[in-house]
């Protein structure tokens, strides 16, 4: 009997060369790319110096070099506008793809770097570094924050991986124990701190993309340029992780190694965005959950669509956040937070009615 | 010729030594069936084997190589493992798990061959699950899960298979499903099959060779007409049987003495009860 994949295979005749991606990878990654390309055009658009959307376009495109306010234009588009955008799609791709790793390790779909903490280690010794070191340059921090992010991954895998194995709910307890105590040390880090460097913690601590500059998309664009082709190409081994250790094993996959590996790459990730945004929360946790949905759980196709979905949320949600409150504006962390924290007790429910 | 040998392998989880200095070879070609009590290390022997517990001292041997010392890959190209109740993830469809069995033949940019695609539909066709192919894996019946797993072990394309209770949680019609399956596998095509099983008459039906695990030791070691024998399941299980002639293929029937069917309950029986009503533990359970 033939059995018609449910994938398509790319093979190339000449060189060793082969993958295969579920069918609906193509089709959602088109519909996410239109929705994002929108997103992007009308959150340019949306601001107080007022022009059109074509105006927009045109300008992105450098199309309209002769138009009487093109210096306006790209001033508003290249200077104050598409930098902050551009880095809410890469806060939101890196968080996404950071969550569907931590997802596939721990076979638990309620992980997620904000809820296990690793966004909170991140920031505790981000914000170390801005309070006690002087003059620091914005390239120092994806490294403090990988550090502490790092500290606290090991800490969680330390107190939930007792025996070997460990429950979901273990997990999130843990996870959501050692948020407190690290969101407490911050506190307790600028209640003592100089008074100029713990507002620019606290600027940045909200998770916000306020004010962000092409310096910071590099930054983060450096790190992400480094770290998600790696997580693309090790996908398989979330794969393999998903089907059980043993399962694992027995299909010649080195485990232990394999899943230290991920589990740095999810962490540089979620560095590298908290480094530039502070925490934005829920991310991580809502894109893979949905994607899953839409294409399945494998991660060649998984991981990459949720990095797209992660990005188009949060260009979403700084939008939403923008519009709501204008002239003022909500921080786009708290309008996350609002989205994400009904989905996680859904997700709760669930998972508690399955068990 | 494959060999599969023991030298001298000692198991243990923490400090508990389940199997000590055990000398065993298992034959290539043949069913063999690991049998034992609860936690008589029968498992623990399982995963010795096959790499997924790794030894406190002596050896795996596998053509005269240590099996700790080939990449890992390469062993699982050679053996392959199903663990006890493996549980797919939610979503995961029949046709992408059994592809799963192709990972140790795949590499970073080779990831889904022609050969591929035919193994792993020829391991669908073995298994009697192509018809589920698209259907995700967690809304089967145990049977056709478990047959799907082993479709994926198959996929594995190696000569040795090892299962670890492939019919624990099945239905009688399941496990015997199951069972045909691989008896097929290894007489069609030449499998070597080492699984641990429940149900000592399943094993003396379908294995070659049985070997019964005891105390962290080999008690017998054989084919099941000449090492299952009355003695051997009184020392093994504890329990007292009689054995008689399988009406069907005439392998060896066990049939345990225990207190259910009073009518037909034979006279010992009855003087165990006896035995036990006039016992200090029967007065204090009374009082």
């Amino acid at each position: 009997m033939a059995v018609k994949p449910t994938w398509i295979t790319v093979r190339s005749r000449r060189l060793p060369f082969s993958f295969r991606l579920d069918r609906r990878v193509l089709p959602v990654a088109l519909l996410l790319t239109a929705f994002t390309l929108t997103a992007l055009v009308v959150s340019i658009n949306y601001g107080q110096y007022n022009m059109s959307l074509l105006d927009v376009v045109q300008t992105l495109l450098g199309t309209n070099t002769a138009h009487p306010d093109y210096r306006n234009f790209a001033l508003v588009v290249h200077t104050f506008r598409l930098p902050r955008i551009l880095v809410a799609f890469l806060v939101g791709a890196a968080l996404a793809a950071a969550g569907t790793i931590m997802q596939g390790i721990t076979r638990n779909p309620l992980a997620d770097p904000y809820l296990l903490g690793v966004s909170g280690g991140a920031s505790l010794v981000a914000v170390a570094v801005i309070v006690w070191l002087d003059d620091v340059p914005l390239s120092i921090l994806p490294f403090a924050a990988f550090a502490g992010g790092l500290i606290e991954a090991f800490a969680i895998y330390l107190l939930a991986w007792r025996a070997g194995s460990s429950t979901p709910i273990r997990l999130i307890l843990i996870g959501i124990g050692l948020s407190s105590v690290v969101a407490a040390l911050t506190t307790i880090m600028l209640l003592f701190g100089n008074i100029n460097d713990v507002q620019q913690a606290y600027i940045w601590l909200t998770g916000s993309v306020y004010g962000r500059t092409w310096e910071h998309v590099r930054a983060l664009g450096g790190w992400l340029l480094v770290f998600m082709p790696l997580a693309f190409v090790l996908a398989r081994g979330l794969n393999m992780l998903n089907l059980g250790d043993e399962p694992a094993k027995g299909l010649g996959m080195r485990v232990e190694r394999g899943r230290g590996v991920l589990l740095l790459i999810s962490v540089a990730l979620t560095a590298a965005a908290v480094a530039v945004s502070g925490t934005i929360g829920f991310v991580g946790l809502v894109a893979p959950h949905i994607t899953r949905r839409l294409v399945g759980p494998s991660h060649e196709g998984l991981l990459p669509i949720s990095a797209l979905f992660g990005g188009a949320l949060v260009v979403t949600a700084d939008l939403i956040g923008r519009v709501v409150v204008a002239p003022s504006e909500l921080p786009v962390g708290i309008v996350t937070a609002m989205i994400g924290a009904p989905y996680f007790a859904f997700l709760l429910i669930r998972s508690r009615n399955h068990a | 010729m494959t060999q599969l040998n023991t030298r001298d392998l000692t198991l243990s989880y923490d400090d508990a030594c389940i199997i000590d200095s055990l000398d065993l070879s298992i034959r290539i070609g043949e069913i063999t069936a690991l049998v034992g009590a609860n936690g008589c290390g029968k498992s623990t022997l399982l995963r010795g084997i096959s790499r997924l517990l790794k030894p406190r001292a002596g050896h795996v041997i596998l053509d005269g190589q240590d099996i700790w010392k080939l990449p890992a890959k390469t062993l699982a190209q050679q053996l392959g493992i199903l663990p006890q109740s493996p549980v797919a993830p939610e979503g995961l469809t029949v046709h992408e798990l059994v592809a799963q069995g192709r990972y140790p033949h795949q590499g970073w940019l080779q990831q889904w061959s022609a050969e591929d695609e035919r193994i792993a539909h020829e391991a669908m066709a073995l298994a009697n699950v192509s018809e589920y192919a698209d259907r995700p894996v967690d809304t089967l019946s145990g049977g056709q899960r478990q047959r799907a797993w082993i479709a994926m072990t198959l996929a594995q394309d190696s000569a040795i298979i090892l299962l670890d209770e492939p019919t624990t949680f099945l239905d009688l019609a399941y496990q015997i499903e199951v069972l045909d399956l691989l008896h097929d596998l290894n007489t069609q095509r030449g499998k070597t099959i080492v699984m641990v099983l429940h149900d000592l008459n399943h094993a003396c039906r379908y294995a070659d060779t049985v070997i019964a695990v005891k105390d962290g030791g080999v008690a017998a070691h054989g084919a099941p007409d000449q090492v299952v024998t009355e003695s051997m399941v009184r020392e093994v299980f504890g329990i007292d049987c009689r054995i008689i002639p399988d009406p069907l293929t005439g392998t060896p029937l066990i049939v345990p003495c225990g207190r259910g069917g009073k009518r037909l309950a034979s006279a010992q029986s009855h003087s165990q009860i006896d035995t036990f009503v006039h016992s200090p533990v029967f007065a204090l359970m009374e009082a």
